[in-house]
């Protein structure tokens, strides 16, 4: 499902170039649950922008369900960041204006769902991630943890068939946390691949597989018996 | 994504930023009622004065002499008579001085404009006497000392006595009342019911002015005015020998002269409106370029969850229509109460609409608004999502 070869993404800040990923391949296949771990400033970020075909790299392939990403449009990748893939960011991205519900339902609206069905499956999203009775509250009322679960929702709520989540925990008491982990499993039971970026060795260990990332590179994947 | 979804977004981003909202609407308003406003006072003080002119009649001539050499002069019994040799051309001949001066009635006095003329006037001003009579040809021959009041002065100086017969004092000489004027201005105490009207020959005298340099003359006809003027100015050149000593001209001419005054008084005001409603557009379009920075995180996250490029600018496009055409509205709705309330309601000029001034500004502050607010957008929308998302 997903095949990524020799890819590399570099930074030019001035005179200085950053790797920030250095000639990375990987690929993962369909309903897997993959963790990725590393230091801060590792890459892992770099490298789900890149799975989530929000970002270009420098070089290499990419490939999504055989189809090479860098021949697609902006208006195909836009298609594919809508449907195929719900992204959880590390720092939410919730817009600001919008209630819990309007953030959620955005990526509906992007669909073309009409508005009754669209209320339905967010206020399910919703519910899903607990948080059925902050639905009117925007993000600054919320914290940060119940932010998090915003975002969560919002990821999952089109159906997408990959879940990428960077840090989706970092917020999170470790009950909370385990809730999400939970979660992102039983999305996994129902047929979702699943990429997880972490910091918690506890909560990588949940998952099928772990990547580990170093100054861009990848240094260690093992499958979790 | 559909239209009414889009209109919905665009509504809901506009009403959760009510301040900049407002001030995008202000820029609009204040650039296009002041355009609408200054546009109207300028027509409308054209038209009054066009009116003005116009309603003397098209077969009106007037004879200005400039000369200062009284020696060789015209006499008003000598343009007179050339009229009665003309009477093809021309119906009536009327005499004009105007001069400011002090008419007393016992112990009351007021200043006012008094008028030397003859009883053609009445022919060619339409003025009447309500009561009593205007002058005769034998006043001016005879020099009597007669005159004729307007209302204004009546209703000054009289104070409900009959003035009919009584005597005034002009300049400290004595008059006799034969007539009261018909009402033109409604009786204000300013304007065209404030006047006395004597003999000009009684006048000439009074104010010592040598030789009366105005006349007005009306032609038998429109088609009799162009004759009329060539036959008055060759008559003229034999007696001043120099054709820049008068000037003849008519009532087309006079709008010409009035015309191009006018053309520049409108220029002079729309030009003071034209750099309020760019000063408004730089506002729109300032308002417009800040809030879409600031919202080019916005837009990367929509992005980031599947938005299309044409999706956020349908939603900006959308939301700048609504504030400036809104905005536009109102202005339009403000310049026309300007107009109708202050311009008009004060009695300064007529009321005057003019729909292509109206359109041009809509159009202008509109284009400026939609201008200002896709093009940033269109950028923003070109970054990949993370590099919009980047942005704080
Ligand atoms: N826009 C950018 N410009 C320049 N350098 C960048 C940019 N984004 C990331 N980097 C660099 O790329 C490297 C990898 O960053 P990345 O965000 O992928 O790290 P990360 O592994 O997600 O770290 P963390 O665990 O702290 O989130 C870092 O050294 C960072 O400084
Ligand atoms: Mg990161």
């Amino acid at each position: 499902m997903i095949e990524i070869c020799n890819m590399s993404k570099i930074y030019r800040i001035g005179n200085v170039a950053v790797k920030a990923l250095d000639n990375i391949s990987l690929s993962i296949k369909q309903h897997e649950f993959v963790s990725i771990v590393g230091p801060s400033g590792s890459g892992k970020s770099t490298l789900m922008n890149m799975i989530g075909c929000l970002d270009v790299p420098t070089s290499g392939e990419y490939r999504l369900d055989g189809m090479e990403v860098s021949g697609l449009t902006d208006d195909q990748l836009a298609y594919i960041r809508n449907h195929k893939i719900g992204f959880v960011f590390q720092g939410f991205n919730l817009i600001q204006k919008l209630n819990a519900l309007e953030n959620v339902e955005l990526p509906l609206i992007y669909q073309g769902i009409p508005t009754s069905e669209r209320y339905e499956r967010s206020v399910e999203a919703l519910k899903l991630v607990g948080l059925e009775d902050r639905i009117h509250h925007r993000p600054a009322e919320l914290s940060g943890g119940q932010q998090q679960r915003v975002a969560i929702a919002r990821a999952l709520v089109g159906n997408p068939q990959i879940i990428l989540a960077d840090e989706p925990t970092g917020n999170l008491d470790s009950k909370s946390g385990k809730d999400i982990i939970n979660l992102l499993k039983e999305l996994h039971l129902k047929g979702s691949t699943i990429v997880l970026i972490t910091h918690d060795n506890d909560i990588a260990m949940m998952a099928e597989r772990i990547v580990r990332i170093q100054d861009g590179q990848i240094n260690d994947d093992r499958v979790v018996s | 994504m559909s239209f009414i979804q889009a209109c919905k977004m665009a509504v809901k981003s506009i009403k959760s930023n009510k301040v900049r909202s407002f001030l995008t609407m202000l820029g609009v308003i204040i650039g296009v009622s002041s355009v609408i406003a200054a546009v109207g006072f300028a027509q409308g003080s054209t038209k009054s004065i066009t009116d003005m002119i116009s309603s003397m009649g098209t077969n009106l001539i007037q004879v200005n002499i400039m000369g200062r050499n009284s020696n060789r002069n015209v006499t008003y019994s000598q343009i007179k008579e050339f009229a009665e040799e003309n009477s093809g051309e021309i119906t009536a001949v009327a005499p004009q001085s105007n001069t400011s001066a002090t008419v007393k009635y016992k112990t009351n006095s007021r200043s006012t404009n008094v008028l030397g003329t003859s009883p053609d006037y009445q022919i060619i001003r339409s003025v009447y006497a309500q009561q009593g009579r205007f002058l005769i040809q034998n006043d001016l021959e005879n020099m009597q000392k007669v005159a004729v009041l307007g209302t204004a002065v009546v209703n000054d100086i009289f104070e409900g006595t009959s003035p009919l017969g009584e005597k005034i004092k002009i300049n400290g000489q004595l008059f006799t009342v034969v007539g009261i004027l018909e009402e033109k201005d409604g009786g204000q105490d300013q304007g065209a019911d404030d006047i006395v009207i004597i003999p000009a020959t009684v006048a000439q005298r009074l104010f010592r002015s040598g030789m009366i340099r105005n006349f007005s003359i009306q032609a038998t006809s429109p088609d009799t005015v162009e004759s009329a003027m060539e036959k008055l100015e060759e008559f003229l050149a034999k007696t001043y020998k120099d054709s820049d000593a008068f000037r003849v001209f008519n009532q087309a001419e006079m709008l010409e002269n009035l015309d191009s005054m006018t053309g520049t008084m409108t220029a002079v005001l729309a030009g003071i409106a034209a750099i309020s409603l760019i000063v408004g557009g730089i506002g729109i379009m300032n308002i417009m370029l800040v809030s879409v920075t600031e919202r080019t995180k916005e837009i990367g996250i929509r992005k980031a969850i599947g938005a299309r490029k044409k999706n956020i600018l349908v939603q900006f496009l959308i939301e700048a229509i609504i504030l400036t055409g809104f905005g536009g509205v109102l202005g339009v709705a403000v310049g026309l109460s300007v107009i109708h309330f202050i311009i008009g309601g004060f009695g300064l000029v007529p009321e005057v609409y003019s729909i292509p001034w109206i359109l041009i500004s809509f159009g202008i502050s509109l284009g400026v608004g939609v201008t200002f607010g896709l093009f940033p957008a269109y950028k923003a929308a070109s970054l990949n999502p993370i590099e919009a998302l980047r942005s704080e």
